[in-house]
């Protein structure tokens, strides 16, 4: 209990503070909307397909528009602690570093879900498809939850970088990829209609996989936050 | 009156070992930045720690903060040991550096607000209050930070070091980029942390300015502590001989490079 309590109180306050910071600012949630309503009007004015067709395109430019702009609020939230030396301010406090890691994470959740909560309408009065399904919200959850928990993890190792801003998209597609085609086939499933037995096998994977990079970040993060 | 944990007068208590440092080696791949380091500071003691650039102070405080591991040797702060205790010598830490750890979008009472959680402190708000007053804040705590100048943002770096009220103070050239109003300001807020009997261990470039605050002055050059010498022992003026000598003493140490 002991020492559940600091953990707690840590990973709060980190959270608070991401989220105040971003109320005031609004600089991270703008530039992942923008690229994603860009995203959105782009393909919709590109794919100019029958409703069958659109319809079945839905998951796949979802995943694709929240993937990206999920990497861009990553490099951002990262870069703030960076930039004026935060990083080490968190890493001096006398609190297990993992609940640092939580509190970053939740806090990039937060903001992804977020701009799927103001993407998804958008979409659906532009794309005419009802997106408004509970099955289509949890996947979106878990793949949100999975795409966050590594690629915060991987955002703390590149933000050492001078690079950083094309070495996370390069670590993190290609580690996301068994994420996203779940979520994607899962979204799809959900939307098509189709039934849960077949669903399940996707759903499994992006259960596994929060759960595994869940795990692998709470081990880890201490070693990748060392100098 | 100021929220500070109140402190015995320091000619009636035992002095205490706030950090010892014995035999720290420190290599980053084949280059070796500190080599056989030994340091000590007690209770109450202002160190300067002077050098040229590149002699490794700013490494040996990363060492001492815990935010860098040693690679050889030992480091004992308030008699908890590094690497192993590290949560427990953070608790007792204070760090200012080049950068001002401070959140540009929030308002200088929500970053101590923040970094007071962080800490565990009780009573934070107001311990937050005597904090803006002591570095002189206190009119500017709802003003966002990142509309402070250079001085009043290393200001509030230091009561953002000294929220959780440490043993331990650690600062890194902290008059870097200050005009001289606000290093007079930085200056008034530094004696008044000393006089509290903590621990102060500062690194500058800055031998006019460090000359009236420290209680004992250490030259690191090439790695390595080359001469101490405590204030009272040294003559007016006497710190720019005291500093040239101890250099040149490391240039030409025997037994080959220092």
């Amino acid at each position: 209990m002991n020492t559940v309590t600091p953990f707690i109180r840590a990973m709060n306050a980190i959270i608070w503070k991401d989220l105040a910071a971003e109320w005031r600012s609004r600089e991270m949630v703008s530039a992942m909307l923008v690229f994603a309503l860009l995203d959105i009007f782009i393909f919709n004015f590109a794919l100019e397909l029958n409703p069958q067709v659109r319809a079945s395109l839905t998951s796949g430019i979802l995943w694709v528009t929240l993937a990206f702009a999920g990497t861009l609020g990553l490099n951002r939230s990262m870069a703030v602690e960076k930039d004026r030396g935060c990083l080490d301010g968190l890493l001096l406090a006398p609190v297990d570093r993992t609940a640092i890691y939580f509190g970053k994470t939740i806090g990039n959740l937060v903001f992804m879900l977020l701009v799927a909560a103001i993407i998804v309408p958008i979409y659906s009065v532009l794309y005419n498809v009802n997106l408004f399904n509970l099955g289509l919200i949890a996947i979106i959850i878990l793949g949100a939850w999975g795409y966050v928990s590594v690629g915060t993890l991987l955002a703390s190792m590149t933000v050492q970088a001078r690079t950083r801003d094309v070495l996370l998209p390069v670590l993190l597609f290609p580690v996301a990829i068994p994420l996203l085609v779940a979520a994607v086939k899962a979204s799809g499933g959900f939307l098509d209609g189709s039934a849960i037995s077949d669903i399940a096998p996707w759903l499994n994977i992006l259960v596994v996989y929060d759960v595994v990079f869940t795990a692998v970040a709470f081990m880890v993060f201490d070693y990748v936050v060392e100098e | 009156m100021l929220g500070w944990a109140s402190k015995t007068d320091p000619t009636q208590q035992n002095i205490t070992l706030m950090i010892e440092v014995n035999h720290l080696v420190k290599r980053f791949g084949p280059k070796t930045v500190l080599k056989n380091l030994d340091f000590q500071a007690q209770q109450g003691e202002f160190v300067a720690l002077l050098g040229p650039n590149g002699a490794g102070k700013t490494t040996f405080l990363r060492i001492l903060s815990s935010l860098s591991r040693q690679t050889l040797g030992e480091v004992i702060i308030a008699g908890y040991s590094l690497p192993h205790q590290a949560a427990a010598v953070r608790r007792q830490l204070g760090v200012v550096s080049h950068l001002p750890l401070l959140y540009g979008d929030l308002t200088a009472e929500e970053n101590l607000q923040f970094y007071g959680r962080m800490y565990g402190v009780k009573g934070l708000e107001q311990r937050i209050g005597a904090v803006l007053e002591l570095v002189g804040l206190a009119p500017r705590r709802r003003d966002l930070v990142r509309t402070f100048s250079r001085g009043m943002q290393q200001r509030l770096a230091i009561g953002r070091a000294i929220i959780h009220d440490p043993e331990v103070l650690l600062l890194d050239e902290p008059h870097t980029g200050l005009d001289q109003d606000a290093c007079e300001m930085l200056d008034n807020v530094l004696r008044q942390v000393a006089a509290r009997q903590r621990t102060v261990v500062m690194t500058s470039h800055d031998l006019v300015r460090v000359a009236d605050l420290a209680s004992r002055f250490d030259v690191l050059s090439r790695g390595a502590i080359r001469a101490s010498t405590p204030r009272l022992g040294l003559p007016q003026d006497g710190l720019l001989a005291f500093y040239r000598e101890a250099l040149n003493t490391a240039t030409i140490a025997p037994g080959g490079a220092p």
